[in-house]
């Protein structure tokens, strides 16, 4: 009987051992800091931290596929010592955790989690304080980062970070962060077939999210305000931009989507709102813009040169200072069946599409253009005239860049 | 010169075309606060009607007043008084009871909406500011046309060519001096060009005060560091000022020589 139960007792400890549950805090518990922890464990284990504040950093994992996570209170404070946790493992989770105070420098990029080389990771309910890079994610993949508030205190582009840095990253979902005041909120290079949703990425320095170099990435319901440039989509190939909205990033240099040297990407039911320039395009190929919405900004779109079939259908142009600002020859753009609120046309048949077409581009943003001094007599009433004269007959404004068919009602999707 | 300021005012608020002005900026304001609904968006609406009315009315009540009272001044200039009291009272009481049309008649409706509340506020009393000193510009300048010219049909077509000079004329040439210039740089000359003309600084005052302005680019980056600052205030208000006081030399001035 004896024998029996320390059998039962042997294979109870054996079996635990291989999923075992460590604890730490201060007192009272498996250990009393991460890193021996982490140190102590094997693979498949978890590591449960307890509530209070541990003043640890460049805590390292390697090669061990650890679940970590903590609970409300459970504070890291680096002291501005470098990294918070620093990583190279698959199968690793981190979760409910806070980390604090990581170091600014300007040789090293230190984070509060840096990943090398690690597969299959999950970032979850991770607050980062006082951040320099959030989270450093270099030649991973088929990673999910969710539900993590990140946030900074640069003053200058050159002193912060990025709060979530994909390097050369594949198959990651990046999901309902808040990303504020850091340099980029969410930057991807390298990174591909990433997806991208329900973030709210505001008061960023540079970019609300930035693309470099990144193919086949999808992003939509976000939230980009008043960053210095909503989103730059850059040297990147197909990508998909949904239902996102673009608001309050006004400045005299603030886009809502820089789109630069981009191919074959689709731009669906965004919302621009208060923007200074809401779309400028330079060196972009075959985009379809379909059923977005352009309310209030200075610019709608700014098309630079090199811009070739593109196709600008269904958008609404609401109440913007200027609709369009192109520069060159129409290049086989498209634009039709949008609804235009400075359209004064007529619908004599009644099928919702306005009987004459219209010119999106006013002779003053052809001047503006030509001479950006210009723009100080903007709303001056000499300039409301020779807009109206142009209009009538138009001799400066692209000939052909006209809406064929526009609509006279708001597109509603 | 105050009885005389006084007599005139009073006259001209007796008058139905004081009524007709201010009931014009009350309904303008009631109207545009009504369809807007957003107190921001209906100053930069009445932004555009007082850049460009206030100069014409100023100007039209200006030469209106002087060639209607021309008998009056006569008569008083029969009497042992200073001819530069008679001219400016008279004046003063066009620009003063304009200027009162103007606040009464947009203040209102504003108060009556909840102006104090709003953050608009600043940019709405320099608006009526901005509007005030046009008053007071345009009607000197309408003075000194009136003066000069004894014919009343020279004197009407030159104050409203002198209108549509500063208004739209100045603008067109000035843009199109920037665009025959344009391969120099031109940031500082378009900086003097908007300071030189009345209209146009007010403008661009307004403009810099609200949000349109990071629209404007490097340029307005340019006009932002000067209008911005309370250097480039006080100098633009200056500059307001000189335009007043320049036309009222010359009215006290001409009025002393003049042959009657």
């Amino acid at each position: 009987m004896k024998i029996r139960f320390s059998i039962i007792i042997f294979i109870i400890t054996t079996y635990f051992a291989t999923a075992e549950t460590k604890t730490v805090c201060e007192a009272g518990c498996d250990f009393n800091s991460i890193q021996t922890a982490v140190d102590s464990s094997e693979s498949g284990d978890k590591i449960f931290i307890k509530a209070g504040i541990y003043n640890e950093s460049n805590i390292v994992i390697y090669k061990k596929s650890l679940h970590i996570s903590g609970e409300n209170g459970t504070i890291i404070d680096t002291e501005n010592n470098g990294y918070g946790f620093s990583v190279e493992a698959t199968d690793i989770v981190i979760k409910n955790l806070t980390i604090k105070n990581i170091k600014i420098s300007y040789t090293k990029e230190y984070a509060g989690i840096l990943l090398f080389k690690s597969y299959d990771f999950v970032i979850e309910n991770i607050t980062v304080d006082n951040a320099f890079f959030g989270f450093l994610i270099q030649k991973s993949k088929d990673g999910i980062v969710k539900n993590n508030i990140i946030s900074g205190q640069g003053k200058a582009e050159a002193d912060s970070g990025n709060a979530i840095h994909l390097w050369h990253c594949e198959n990651v979902k990046i999901t309902n962060n808040d990303v504020r005041r850091m340099r980029d909120g969410i930057y991807l290079e390298f990174g591909n077939s990433s997806y991208i949703a329900n973030n709210y990425s505001t008061e960023n320095m540079r970019y609300g999210l930035h693309f470099m170099f990144s193919n086949d990435n999808t992003y939509e319901k976000n939230i980009f305000e008043a960053n210095g440039a909503g989103v730059a989509v850059m040297f990147s190939k197909r990508i998909k931009m949904f239902n996102n909205t673009f608001k309050r990033n006004w400045g005299t240099a603030s886009y809502g989507i820089l789109l630069k040297e981009i191919n074959d990407a689709e731009l669906k039911h965004n919302v621009f709102e208060d923007n200074t320039i809401g779309i400028n395009a330079d060196g972009t190929n075959r985009i379809t813009y379909f059923e977005n919405t352009f309310k209030n900004n200075g610019y709608a779109i700014k098309v630079h040169g090199a811009c070739y079939d593109n196709i600008y259908s269904r958008n609404n142009f609401l109440y913007n200072s200027f609709d369009l600002s192109y520069s060159g020859k129409l290049n086989s753009n498209k634009f039709e069946n949008n609804y235009w609120s400075n359209y004064t046309g007529y619908d004599l048949n009644k099928d919702n599409i306005g009987d004459t077409p219209y010119r999106p581009v006013k002779l003053f943003s052809y001047l503006v253009n030509r001479t950006p001094e210009s723009i100080v007599l903007l709303r001056s009433l000499f300039i409301d005239i020779i807009d109206f004269s142009e209009k009538v007959s138009p001799v400066f404004t692209p000939e052909n860049l006209i809406d064929n068919q526009p609509l006279m009602t708001q597109v509603e999707w | 010169m105050l009885k005389i300021l006084k007599y005139s005012f009073y006259d001209l608020m007796r008058s139905s075309w004081s009524y007709v002005y201010l009931g014009f900026y009350l309904l303008l304001g009631i109207v545009l606060l009504f369809l807007n609904n957003d107190l921001s968006k209906a100053v930069i609406t009445l932004m555009n009607v007082i850049i460009v009315l206030v100069p014409l009315i100023g100007t039209i009540f200006g030469v209106m007043y002087y060639y209607n009272s021309k008998e009056f001044t006569e008569l008083l200039l029969a009497q042992p008084l200073k001819r530069s009291s008679i001219f400016l009272g008279q004046y003063l009481g066009v620009a003063i009871s304009l200027s009162m049309s103007l606040i009464i008649g947009l203040g209102l409706p504003f108060i009556a909406y909840g102006l104090f509340k709003s953050s608009a506020i600043w940019d709405f009393s320099l608006l009526l500011i901005v509007g005030v000193f046009l008053t007071f510009i345009f009607s000197a300048l309408a003075f000194n046309i009136a003066l000069s010219h004894e014919n009343k049909i020279k004197g009407f077509g030159y104050a409203i060519l002198m209108w549509l000079f500063l208004a739209i004329i100045y603008d067109g040439l000035f843009l199109m001096s920037l665009i025959i210039f344009e391969d120099y740089p031109l940031d500082k000359v378009s900086l003097i060009g908007t300071m030189l003309n009345p209209i146009d600084l007010s403008r661009t005052l307004i403009l810099l005060k609200l949000d349109i302005s990071a629209l404007l680019g490097y340029t307005g980056a340019v006009f932002k560091q000067f209008f911005g600052t309370s250097f480039g205030l006080i100098i633009s208000f200056v500059m307001l000022l000189v335009w007043v006081i320049l036309p009222v030399f010359r009215i006290v001035f001409k009025s002393r020589k003049k042959d009657f």
